[in-house]
């Protein structure tokens, strides 16, 4: 009984998980740079939605569009004025780059919001569902929802339209793009605002449900990354599967050991990985 | 050259007893991060292996040496060794999984944050050594407890250190390991293709690091007297450690005491001035800022861009 809510707790959660985690490896699979500031994004995209909604009195699931479109133009930003003048220097100056970035995202927000817990309050704040014998919050079954169909998007974003197409052939083979004509600077920038939308949007979406402060980006962040490379860096598919996976295992860990303990569940699954199958569940090969 | 060496550290010999203790605090301060930094360097900037959890070291050094202190008994002096050694096994276990399957750059930098992750949830949920309330050493002022009336004493202390670090790691450039480990970082492939054993090497850097960094932890914990879970495992202290190598120069022998004779007096000004102005996150901003701007214009870092102006300058005369 309790574990069965913890399961569907942990699906519903993970729907968050997976968007974020295809936005991580979205930007890691075209151009091999590892986004430090991920979580961090998703904080900026959270406190967005929280001003959307106590200055204007946006719904946060009517302001996550707009999220992702301030996170778009920010991770824009980041890769033209930024990762575009190193993208050819070792992956080491591209992490401590991202570092740098997430570091100066991180503590902007501490010093320009405060470090007091926030929630965005949604129309469904309050509202509940049974089913079956299972009680359901309804933001959290909204949130997945819109997650999922964000995740659809995506894809049919990047296996349905030209830019989408350029995109992964530009992740396949930087050179051969450039070759039949991709404008590969333009495809990177593009690339890395979709990522930092999808974790905009994911930020949004979790506010009515996840109190947050700005350090829970580091926590994100982490989670990201445990998630792809579980998945399988770079790989999309992998990415979703992952993000289901370990928000389950961590609601179940919550239920049988603590709730505080719930991020080892994450990382053994992590070690367990890297033990025996480094290029994690779906990826090809490990790069 | 070596005279200058020379004389400056005969200067940070005999100067404390006529300096005042703010001034001690800071060099104090100077070096030990210094060392730290040392230490990262000879995974971070020798191998080239990056590592952003190196804050889980301090963690396990401060905190063993702490409990066997307070639980056995047994004298920080003797404790601090147990404590490098644990941390040391902890860098033998992240290598092995970073470096087994040959994975490179940022599935090892995961590793170790997701690491000193681990560790810091894992400190805040044991009960016995203190939980999210932290543990606490009781002041006596015995020297042979690692406590110091004097502020002094722990500025011998922190350039002992400092001079220690240094040492090892010229040690290491004038050895075989240390050659392999460059060469590994240059080109892995082709280190290998030469007979290299690059998985062995970079293990022998994990751990060496890791347990130098250990040893820093007891100074940590009997120099600030109290070890927090968040503070002693958390990423901050991890950007501390990495920030000064990479400022100063990563890879090269005097980059790490360079980079920390420039940020941390930086980083306690802007530290008590932005504090004073209820903005508690700034000093990472500029951190942050710092890191970026190095990245982008001086990617070597600060010692090796003075070194060539030196020459150049010595040069023309």
């Amino acid at each position: 009984m309790l574990v069965g809510q913890g399961l569907i707790n942990g699906l519903l959660f993970g729907g968050v998980y997976s968007l974020m985690a295809v936005g991580l490896t979205l930007i890691f699979g075209v151009m091999r740079v590892v986004n430090f500031a991920h979580g961090d994004m998703m904080v900026w995209g959270m406190y967005l939605a929280f001003f959307l909604s106590t200055r204007l009195g946006l719904d946060p699931y009517a302001s996550f569009p707009l999220c992702a479109g301030a996170l778009f133009v920010l991770g824009f930003a980041v890769q033209r004025g930024l990762v575009d003048r190193i993208i050819d220097a070792p992956h080491e100056m591209q992490i401590l780059l991202m570092l740098g970035v997430a570091l100066v995202l991180e503590n902007a927000a501490l010093v320009g919001f405060g470090p007091d817990p926030r929630r965005v309050r949604s129309i469904f704040s309050l509202a509940t569902v049974w089913i079956g014998p299972f009680f359901l919050d309804v933001v959290r079954l909204v949130t997945f929802a819109l997650a999922l169909a964000l995740t659809g998007l995506l894809s049919l974003f990047l296996f349905k339209t030209d830019l989408g197409r350029s995109m992964r052939a530009a992740a396949d083979n930087p050179y051969g793009a450039a070759i039949i004509g991709t404008d590969v600077r333009r495809v990177y920038a593009v690339a890395f605002g979709i990522g930092a939308a999808c974790v905009g949007a994911a930020g949004a979406l979790l506010a009515p449900f996840y109190p947050f402060q700005p350090s829970v980006g580091l926590s994100a962040s982490v989670t990201s990354f445990n998630i792809v490379i579980i998945g399988g860096m770079g790989s999309l598919a992998g990415a979703f599967l992952g993000g289901l996976l370990v928000a389950t295992a961590e609601s179940l860990g919550a239920v049988f050991l603590s709730p505080s303990l719930k991020e080892l569940v994450s990382f053994s699954l992590l070690v367990l990985i890297l033990l025996f199958r480094p290029a994690g569940l779906l990826g090809r090969r490990p790069a | 050259m070596r005279w200058l060496a020379g004389a400056a550290l005969l200067a940070l010999l005999v100067l404390p007893p006529f300096a005042g203790s703010y001034p001690v605090t800071l060099a104090t301060l100077i070096f030990f991060y210094a060392y730290l930094g040392q230490a990262w360097n000879i995974l971070g900037g020798y191998a080239g292996q990056l590592s952003a959890g190196h804050a889980a070291f301090v963690g396990i050094g401060a905190y063993a040496t702490a409990m066997l202190s307070i639980s056995w008994g047994i004298t920080p002096w003797i404790g601090m060794f147990a404590g490098a050694a644990a941390a040391g096994a902890l860098g033998g276990v992240i290598g092995f999984l970073g470096f087994r399957f040959g994975l490179r750059g940022f599935y090892f930098v995961l590793l170790t944050v997701a690491f000193a992750e681990i560790c810091r949830i894992v400190a805040l949920n044991t009960e016995a050594i203190g939980g999210a309330v932290g543990l606490y050493i009781t002041f006596t002022g015995d020297p042979w407890q690692f406590q110091f009336q004097n502020p002094r004493a722990y500025y011998y202390v922190a350039l002992a250190l400092m001079l220690l670090a240094t040492a090892v790691v010229w040690a290491l450039e004038r050895s075989r390991l240390g050659a392999y480990l460059i060469a590994i970082r240059e080109d892995e492939e082709a280190a290998e293709a030469l007979g290299i054993d690059a998985f062995r090497c970079k293990l022998y850097a994990s751990v060496l690091s890791a347990f130098l960094t250990g040893l820093g932890g007891a100074f940590y914990a009997y120099y600030h007297f109290s070890l927090q879970p968040n503070s002693l495992f958390g990423i901050p202290l991890s950007v501390e450690i990495i920030i000064r190598p990479i400022v100063g120069g990563s890879g090269t022998l005097l980059g790490p005491i360079l980079g920390s004779f420039i940020l941390s007096p930086l980083a306690e000004l802007s530290r008590s001035y932005f504090a004073a102005a209820g903005w508690s996150g700034a000093h990472l901003i500029v951190y942050g800022g710092l890191l970026i701007a190095v990245v982008l214009f001086l990617p070597g870092g600060a010692y090796p861009f003075l070194a060539r102006r030196a020459r150049q300058w010595t040069g023309r005369r």
